[in-house]
């Protein structure tokens, strides 16, 4: 009643909607990056929407099937394989006991959500399946699967098929550029004019640096901070503040040279100013960033960021209804 | 800190982020525990993450519920509220064994060295001379010479961010490595800033190093009798006095934390900030007696 892990991809690890609650002593809510695409897979397989699914990044896992199996895979362009052949994304479709499941390459976006009806099974710790990488524990084991690696897999509800499909309109867009709305604040201030005006004005570049805990960028000029007189316990450097708590999708630039933008594995809380954070409706798309894909930061204010995640729920509610 | 002085900023749609103070200090620690206190019994709808830090706290909601300009009037009215609280804390006082210029920390030191202000010296040596310290030794005296607040619990799970309880002219401060390491062992007792920490995972750290705990403060599996309640130990508002140990002691420690029969002391107490600010010597003396005493 498994999946046995052959090869287990570049970083594969199993999420779901995450873990709240916990952040106050510095565990992470976790989950998948792409919370719309993980949902979309659930639906396809007729699963709550909140099961666990694998989360694949950039290179795909290969997979052998213990038993009958209906799948799904949504997000990134990394096209399923059923014993080679290739199968399509954003479908339902069945795997038989002894087949085995492989991805082609990477064609567009960073991470792609492998659902089976069923859900992965692994102990729920904290009210969530999902993997926390720094602290060892959720998902299976901890950590990223490995060779070898057996995966349960939970009984399917009545609702799975295979052939169900999700329109090109209600999945998640995948541009190599793109644009990442951000809610200036909390030390904002602290940046020069000038610094204050370049961080919307440059073209960044996703760095090698990217993963669950943070989105590192660069080639936009650095940032510089006003000079100031650093208040006790604040640290040296014009970027530090005394260590606070850090928002998710917050966005910091340890000593002005590069902007790190956290996601959902973030570390809780440190000591560099936070000159603002990316807009809830916009993290799924830094979860489809490749290193080398380009962003620009646009600036709004409170009103446009909450018509962005009204307008990111009548997405969801479409999907939902297409696979109802 | 006078009332009034928080600064209120949102943090994207989801977040609010309040800084009580610019700069470090107990009362600005001691009005955030005060707030989110008040804020949590609340039970507001759709507030998910309630996270007081050292002088300032993040809240994070779903603004489908509460809009944030409505979450943000609230927070004001509740600062508004405990503003003239008494300000005491119910809080517990715990003894963690100090194993100083313990090997360990000692080889990672020496492996990151290039990365550090001074090359030449330890991190004891080094911070024991920025603070004006006659030698190490008398540096790791001071460190363990008075209790230390948790002013913080985050970064990774369950690390300790530790205030010293001391009158700010004799708070140690040490400058961070110029370039953060990517290895510091479990449980390695740091310094950087004016915040004390103790890493509960091994991983990245930019923090000096100065020594090691036998006492795990994070685990997973709960297993031994003090993470009876939660995975991590350390709440903010704990007070922590270190206790120095050698060698043999650290490596009797180690065998019994491998046998699960390890245990910690602590004792419960009522913290009172005035009387803490009135006289800290004095008080961090009857701090010692509740830990010490019967």
């Amino acid at each position: 009643m498994a999946i046995e892990v052959l090869k287990p991809g570049l970083a594969t690890t199993v999420q779901d909607a995450g873990r709240p609650g916990y952040y106050n002593v510095g565990i992470p809510l976790s989950g998948a990056l792409d919370q719309h695409s993980f949902r979309a897979a659930n639906l396809l397989v007729g699963n709550d929407e909140n099961a666990a699914v694998l989360e694949c990044t950039m290179l795909g896992p290969e997979l052998e099937f213990r038993r009958d199996a209906i799948v799904a895979v949504a997000g990134a362009e990394m096209a399923p394989k059923l014993n080679g052949q290739l199968m399509p994304l954003y479908e339902s479709f069945a795997v038989p006991k002894g087949a085995r499941l492989s991805f082609g390459y990477l064609k567009g976006g960073a991470r792609a959500y492998l659902a089976v009806a069923g859900g992965i099974d692994v102990p729920v710790i904290l009210g969530s399946r999902s993997t926390y990488g720094l602290g060892a524990f959720g998902g299976f084991k901890g950590r990223k699967l490995q060779a070898a690696d057996v995966l349960p897999i939970g009984v399917p509800s009545g609702a799975s098929r295979p052939g169900r499909r999700l329109p090109d309109e209600l999945a998640v867009p995948l541009p190599k550029a793109l644009e990442l709305r951000v809610v200036t604040g909390m030390y904002f201030h602290r940046l020069t004019d000038e610094s204050a005006g370049t961080f919307f004005e440059d073209t960044w570049s996703v760095a090698p640096e990217a993963d669950r805990i943070g989105y590192r960028y660069k080639q936009g000029r650095s940032l510089a901070f006003r000079e100031r007189v650093q208040p006790f316990g604040a640290g040296s450097d014009p970027s530090n503040i005394v260590d606070a708590g850090y928002p998710y999708g917050s966005i910091q630039v340890p000593g002005g040279l590069e902007p790190i933008i956290l996601h959902r594995d973030a570390v809780s809380g440190g000591g560099y100013a936070m000159i603002g954070t990316v807009i809830s409706a916009d993290m799924d798309k830094i979860a489809q960033m490749q290193p080398h894909n380009k962003a620009k930061f646009v600036k709004v204010d409170l009103d446009a960021a909450l018509a962005a995640r009204a307008d990111y729920g009548r997405l969801l509610q479409r999907v939902r209804a297409t696979l109802a | 800190m006078n009332a009034g002085t928080a600064r209120y900023s949102l943090g994207g749609d989801e977040h609010i982020f309040v800084e009580l103070s610019e700069e470090m200090s107990l009362e600005a620690f001691f009005k955030g525990m005060a707030i989110t206190t008040a804020l949590a019994k609340r039970k507001v709808p759709g507030v998910t993450e309630i996270c007081p830090a050292n002088a300032s706290y993040l809240v994070k909601f779903d603004p489908d519920v509460t809009h944030p300009n409505e979450m943000m009037k609230l927070l004001q009215q509740i600062e508004r509220e405990t503003g003239s609280m008494d300000q005491q804390l119910a809080t517990r006082i715990i003894e963690i064994p100090a194993y100083y210029n313990d090997p360990w920390t000692h080889e990672t030191l020496m492996r990151f060295r290039e990365r550090h202000q001074d090359p030449n010296a330890t991190d004891l040596e080094y911070s024991a001379r920025v603070n004006g310290f006659a030698s190490a030794q008398a540096f790791i005296d001071a460190h363990a010479g008075s209790p230390w607040f948790v002013s913080m619990v985050g970064f990774v799970a369950g690390l300790p961010f530790l205030f010293q309880m001391v009158e700010r002219e004799q708070q140690i401060q040490t400058p961070k490595y110029l370039r953060p390491r990517t290895d510091t062992p479990k449980l390695t007792i740091g310094h950087g800033g004016c915040f004390g920490c103790v890493y509960s995972v091994r991983g990245a750290g930019g923090y000096q190093m100065y020594g090691i705990t036998p006492a795990p403060i994070f685990d997973p599996e709960q297993k031994l009798p003090y993470f009876r309640e939660f995975m991590c130990f350390f709440k903010p508002g704990d007070i922590v006095k270190y206790r120095k140990i050698d060698r043999a002691e650290y490596d009797r420690m180690s065998a019994q934390v491998e046998a699960g029969t390890f245990d910690l002391r602590i004792r419960p107490v009522v913290f009172s900030l005035s009387k803490f600010l009135a006289d800290p010597a004095g008080y961090n003396r009857q701090l010692e007696e509740v830990l010490y005493g019967n």
